[in-house]
C-alpha cells in the first residue's frame, strides 16, 4: 500500500484523492481553507446547463466518504523533502511520508486591481464574477444605491490575454462563464439591459455555442466587440464606460448601473510556492510545466510529484474532473515501478 | 630646396586645410540658423555670455571638468590629450619666441623646435622650457596609453561599452595614436645626436644611439611626424575628433541662447551632432541596454544624423527619458535633437482632428485637467477631487467628460502640427475660463502646458506643488503615520521639469521617504515612457521589473510615484504596492472638524 500527499482540496485534489484511493492507496489531503471544494464554494450554478454547484459539492462529499482519506483542513506545506523515491511533507509539526505527492492547487482570480482603469476597488458596483456568484448565492443584487442594477456591463478578458498585465494565455472558462452569468442575472432581473463586451467569444465545449445563441435570442444580451479603456463615475456617482465597438468603428460613451469584470485564472501565488517547494517547473504563464502537453500532462519535471487540475492550465470543471481521474492512472502506472 | 625647407609642408597644408574646412562649417552653420537665432547671437556676442563661454570652452574643451565628474579616468585621458596638447603648443610658442626674441616667426619654428635649434640652445629659459615640454609630451604621452588601452579594455574604465568605430574614425584615430609617440622619438633621437633637450631627453637619446647612428633616422622622422599631424589634421573633420572644435562653436552658440526650440531642424541640429566626442557616458546610462537594445543610444543617433543613415527603428526607439542628456559631458541637447528628427519622419501622418470641438468652459479659479493617464488610473483622479473637495476649492474639471489630449505624446512623436491643434483647442477652453490655476495630476501634461501652451496669467501647477502649497496655507492638514515609502523620480516632472523637492516635502507629512541610489536626476525610467514607439512590452517589463526590484531592496511599504503613467507602468510588475501622492495624501488627511 502506497500513501500519497495530496496538496489541495478542491474539486481536482478530491477527485484524484478517491480515485486513487479506490485502487487501494492510502491518501492524505492538505487544505488551506476549512473545507473541501474550492472556487465550487462561492459559485452558485455551473455553465452550460445551470447545475447548482452544491450538487457538486455533494458529490465531492458523498465520494470522499466512502474512502478512508486523511483530510488536514486549514493547513499549508511548510516544507517538502525527497529521500530517495519518498516525500517527507510537513505541516505545521506533523510529517507525512508519501511514495507520490498531488499538486492540485487550483488558480486565484486575477487580481482586478492590477487594471486600475477598470475601476475595482476604486469606484462603487464594480464587482468580479466572483462577486456577482457571492450575490446569486445570496439572491440580492442591489447596487451601493440600494436598487437592482438597470444596466449591468460584463468586461471579458480581464487580466487574460492581456500583454499590459504579462497574461498572454487564455483563460478559457470565463467567455461562457459571462454568457452564463448575463442570462442567470437576466431570469433574476429580466427588467436590466445586459451588455457583453468581448474580444472574441470561446464557445469550445458542447452546448457552449448554444448558450450563446440562447442568451442573444432569449434574453435579449447585447455582445458588443471592443475592449473597456476606461471606467469613471458620472456626478450622480453611476459608473461610466468608454469603449469601442469595433464591428462598427465607433467610439463609444455607456453609463451604468453595475460593471461585472471577468477576471481570468491566475496560478502565479500559489505555483510559485510549490514549485520552490518542490522544486518543480513553471512556465511563464506561471502554469506548471507539464512533461508532455499531450500524453503526460499531469506529470511534472520532479520525480514523484504529479499534478491536477487548473494549476496546470485552466479547465472547466468538466475537465478537471476528467484531467484527476487521468493523473490518478498516471500515478498508479508511477508507483508500480517502485 | 632642402630637406628643411620642404618637410614640414604635410602639417602645414593639413593645418591649413582644417582650418579653412572649420571656418566654412562654422559660417555655414551660422547662416542655416533661424532668424531669431542669429539676434541671440548678436546680441550675445558683446556681453557677458562671451566671456562666460570662454571660461566654460577652457573648463570643458580643455579640463573636461564634466567628463572627470562622471569617470576620473576617462577625465584624466581627455584632460591629458586636450590641455596637454594645448599647453605643448602654447608653451612650445614661447619657447620658441624666446629663442627667436620675437612673438612673430614661422609656425613650423615653434612645432618642429627641437628639429630647427640643434645648436646656440643658450636662449633665455632655456632649461625651464626643456623641462617644461618634455614633461608635458609625457603628460600628453600618459593619456595616449590611458586611449590604448581604453580601445582594448573599456571595462578597465568602469566602462560596460564603448562606441564602434567607422573607417574614417580609424584612420582619425591611428594618426592621433602616433602623433606624441612619433614626436617623443623625433625629439629624443634629435637629443641623442646634438644633446638639444633636457637631461631626461638628452639621456633617453643617448640610450637609443648605443643602440646605433641615430642621424640618418633623424629627417625620416621628423617627416614621418609632420605627415601623421597633416593626415590627422585632413582627416579631423571628417571623423568624431570634429567635436575639439565643434564643441567649443556649441558652448558659444549655446550660451547666446540659440535652441532647437522653434520646433524644426536647423543648422544648430549639426552644431550638436559635430560637438560629440562618442565618448560613449550615454550608453551606459541608457537603460535600453538591459533590454537588449544596443543601436539607439544617443551617440548612435548623433552618428547617424551625421552620416545621413538615421532609420526610424533607431529613432524611435527611445524613452526619451532624459538620463543620457543629464549624463553628457558636452550638453548636448539629445531629446529635442530625437523630437526634431522625428517631425520630419512622421509629417505624412499629422491628423487634421477637424472633429475637435471646445466644450463650454465654466468661470472658475482653478481649472482641474486630468489627461488621459490620470483617466486611466482613477484612484489618482478620485483622490485629486477628494482632496480639492477638502480644501473646499473652487475648481471646474476640465476634462471630467471630454477634452483633447494635452498634446506631449504626439509632440515627442514629432507631430508637432497635430499636437498644435490640441493645444490650441484646450488653450481656448482654459483661457475662456478666466482661472489664474491650472492643476494637473500627470507630469506629461505639465511639461507641455508649461513650455509649449502660450497661457498668460496661467500658472500651470503639478498636484504635488499644489496640494503642499494646501498644506502651507493651513487648507488641509495631514496625520504622520508610521510608513517607509521609496519615492520614484517621474521622467517628466524630475529631469524633464526639475520637480525633486516639492513631492518629498509634502510627503514627508504623512511618511518617511527612503533615500535610493537612483533619485532625483540619477532616478531611472519606468519603462512605460509614451515616446518610445519601438519597445516591445516585453522589453518594457524588463525595465519595469529591473526599478521595482531595486525599490524591493529597500523594503518599503510601497512605492510612492506623481505619474500615472509610472503607476501604472509598475502596478503591472506585482512587485510591490504602488501609489501616487495623491492617493498618499487621501489617506492621511485629517477631517475638518
Amino acid at each position: 500500500m502506497n500513501n500519497i500527499v495530496i496538496i489541495g482540496g478542491g474539486i481536482a485534489g478530491v477527485e484524484t484523492a478517491c480515485t486513487l484511493a479506490e485502487s487501494g492507496n492510502r491518501v492524505t489531503i492538505i487544505e488551506r481553507t476549512g473545507d473541501i471544494g474550492g472556487k465550487l464554494n462561492r459559485w452558485y450554478c455551473l455553465f452550460p446547463d445551470f447545475k447548482k454547484a452544491d450538487e457538486i459539492k455533494k458529490y465531492l462529499k458523498e465520494r470522499i466518504a466512502k474512502f478512508d482519506i486523511e483530510l488536514k483542513l486549514n493547513s499549508e506545506v511548510d516544507k517538502a523533502e525527497r529521500n530517495g523515491d519518498q516525500w517527507y511533507i510537513y505541516t505545521g509539526n506533523v510529517r507525512y511520508t508519501a511514495d507520490a505527492v498531488v499538486i492540485a492547487t487550483g488558480y486565484e482570480l486575477f487580481d482586478a486591481t492590477r487594471k486600475e482603469e477598470l475601476g475595482y476597488k476604486i469606484y462603487d458596483n464594480v464587482i468580479t464574477q466572483g462577486d456577482l456568484e457571492d450575490k446569486f448565492r445570496a439572491g440580492d443584487f442591489k447596487t451601493t444605491f440600494g436598487e437592482n442594477p438597470k444596466r449591468v456591463a460584463i468586461v471579458h478578458c480581464v487580466g487574460s490575454r492581456d500583454e499590459k498585465c504579462h497574461n498572454l494565455y487564455c483563460s478559457k472558462v470565463c467567455c461562457v462563464t459571462g454568457v452564463k452569468q448575463a442570462i442567470e442575472l437576466s431570469k433574476f432581473l429580466p427588467e436590466t439591459q445586459i451588455f457583453c463586451y468581448y474580444m472574441d467569444l470561446r464557445m469550445y465545449d458542447k452546448h457552449f455555442e448554444e448558450l450563446y445563441r440562447t442568451a442573444q435570442e432569449h434574453h435579449n444580451i447585447q455582445f458588443i466587440r471592443g475592449r473597456v479603456s476606461e471606467v469613471s463615475q458620472t456626478p450622480d456617482h453611476r459608473l461610466a464606460i468608454k469603449t469601442e465597438d469595433t464591428l462598427s468603428g465607433r467610439p463609444m460613451k455607456m453609463k451604468l448601473d453595475m460593471l461585472v469584470l471577468l477576471a481570468g485564472m491566475d496560478t502565479k501565488k500559489h505555483n510559485k510556492k510549490v514549485s520552490e517547494l518542490f522544486d518543480v517547473e513553471r512556465e511563464e504563464s506561471g502554469f506548471l510545466k507539464s512533461k508532455d502537453f499531450h500524453i503526460g500532462a499531469g506529470i511534472l519535471s520532479q520525480k514523484g510529484v504529479f499534478a491536477a487540475g487548473c494549476c496546470i492550465s485552466p479547465m472547466s470543471i468538466k475537465e478537471t474532473i476528467e484531467n484527476a481521474r487521468s493523473s490518478a492512472v498516471q500515478i498508479n502506472q508511477y508507483l508500480k515501478t517502485l | 630646396m632642402e630637406f628643411k625647407d620642404l618637410f614640414y609642408y604635410p602639417f602645414i597644408l593639413g593645418a591649413i586645410y582644417l582650418f579653412g574646412v572649420v571656418i566654412w562649417r562654422f559660417t555655414k552653420w551660422f547662416i542655416g540658423l533661424s532668424k531669431i537665432d542669429k539676434i541671440r547671437v548678436r546680441i550675445g556676442l558683446f556681453s557677458k555670455k562671451t566671456l562666460k563661454s570662454i571660461w566654460e570652452s577652457i573648463r570643458e574643451g580643455l579640463l573636461h571638468r564634466n567628463v572627470f565628474r562622471n569617470n576620473k579616468l576617462l577625465g584624466y585621458m581627455h584632460m591629458s590629450l586636450a590641455f596637454g596638447w594645448f599647453l605643448l603648443i602654447v608653451v612650445g610658442h614661447f619657447e620658441a619666441s624666446s629663442y627667436h626674441g620675437s612673438m612673430f616667426f614661422p609656425f613650423q619654428h615653434s612645432v618642429f623646435f627641437r628639429y630647427y635649434v640643434t645648436d646656440n640652445v643658450d636662449f633665455p629659459g632655456h632649461v625651464f622650457f626643456a623641462y617644461a615640454m618634455e614633461i608635458l609630451l609625457f603628460f600628453v604621452l600618459s593619456g595616449v596609453m590611458l586611449a590604448y588601452f581604453k580601445r582594448f579594455r573599456s571595462k578597465a574604465f568602469g566602462m560596460k561599452r564603448t562606441t564602434r568605430m567607422r573607417y574614417g574614425d580609424r584612420i582619425g584615430l591611428t594618426a592621433l595614436w602616433l602623433i606624441f609617440p612619433m614626436r617623443f622619438l623625433c625629439e629624443t633621437f634629435t637629443a641623442g645626436v646634438y644633446h638639444n633637450g633636457s637631461p631626461i631627453f638628452n639621456n633617453i637619446g643617448d640610450a637609443f644611439a648605443s643602440l646605433g647612428n641615430l642621424e640618418p633616422w633623424l629627417n625620416p622622422l621628423w617627416l614621418t611626424y609632420s605627415i601623421v599631424l597633416g593626415v590627422f589634421f585632413v582627416a579631423l573633420p571628417y571623423t568624431r575628433y570634429m567635436h575639439i572644435p565643434a564643441e567649443i562653436n556649441l558652448i558659444f552658440l549655446r550660451n547666446w541662447g540659440v535652441t532647437l526650440k522653434e520646433r524644426r531642424v536647423n543648422t544648430y541640429t549639426l552644431a550638436q551632432v559635430y560637438s560629440c566626442s562618442r565618448c560613449g557616458i550615454c550608453i551606459d546610462a541608457c537603460q535600453l541596454n538591459l533590454a537588449g537594445i544596443k543601436n539607439s543610444q544617443s551617440v548612435y543617433v548623433l552618428k547617424n544624423i551625421r552620416n545621413k543613415n538615421l532609420t526610424d527603428e533607431v529613432l524611435f526607439n527611445c524613452l526619451i527619458c532624459g538620463k543620457c542628456q543629464e549624463a553628457c559631458p558636452v550638453g548636448i541637447d539629445v531629446n529635442k535633437l530625437r523630437i526634431t528628427q522625428r517631425i520630419e519622419t512622421t509629417r505624412q501622418y499629422n491628423s487634421s482632428y477637424d472633429y475637435l470641438k471646445t466644450s463650454e468652459a465654466k468661470k472658475t479659479d482653478i481649472v482641474y485637467f486630468a489627461g488621459c493617464m490620470t483617466h486611466l488610473t482613477p484612484a489618482i483622479k478620485k483622490s485629486m477631487l477628494q482632496i480639492l473637495d477638502a480644501a473646499g476649492e473652487n475648481y471646474w474639471f476640465m476634462d471630467e467628460n471630454k477634452a483633447p489630449c494635452c498634446g506631449r505624446p504626439l509632440m515627442t512623436a514629432g507631430q508637432f502640427d497635430a499636437a498644435q491643434k490640441l493645444i490650441d483647442t484646450n488653450t481656448k477652453m482654459i483661457l475662456d475660463s478666466g482661472a489664474k490655476k491650472l492643476l494637473v495630476t500627470c507630469p506629461i501634461c505639465y511639461k507641455v502646458f508649461k513650455e509649449d501652451y502660450t497661457l498668460p496669467n496661467v500658472e500651470v501647477v503639478h498636484h504635488s506643488e499644489y496640494i503642499l502649497d494646501l498644506v502651507k496655507q493651513g487648507k488641509i492638514t495631514l496625520k504622520a503615520s508610521d510608513k517607509n515609502v521609496v519615492y520614484h523620480d517621474p521622467c517628466e516632472l524630475g529631469r524633464g521639469s526639475g520637480i525633486y523637492d516639492q513631492p518629498r516635502e509634502l510627503l514627508s507629512q504623512s511618511v518617511t521617504v527612503k533615500p535610493i541610489a537612483h533619485e532625483r536626476e540619477k532616478a531611472l525610467c519606468c519603462g512605460g515612457s509614451l515616446s518610445n514607439l519601438k519597445i516591445s512590452m516585453d522589453e518594457r517589463s524588463v525595465l519595469s521589473a529591473q526599478v521595482m526590484n531595486e525599490f524591493a531592496s529597500y523594503n518599503p511599504d510601497y512605492v510612492v510615484t506623481s505619474c500615472p503613467l509610472c503607476k501604472k507602468t509598475f502596478a503591472k510588475t506585482d512587485i510591490l504596492p504602488v501609489k501616487d501622492l495623491a492617493e498618499v495624501v487621501v489617506e492621511n488627511l485629517t477631517p475638518r472638524s
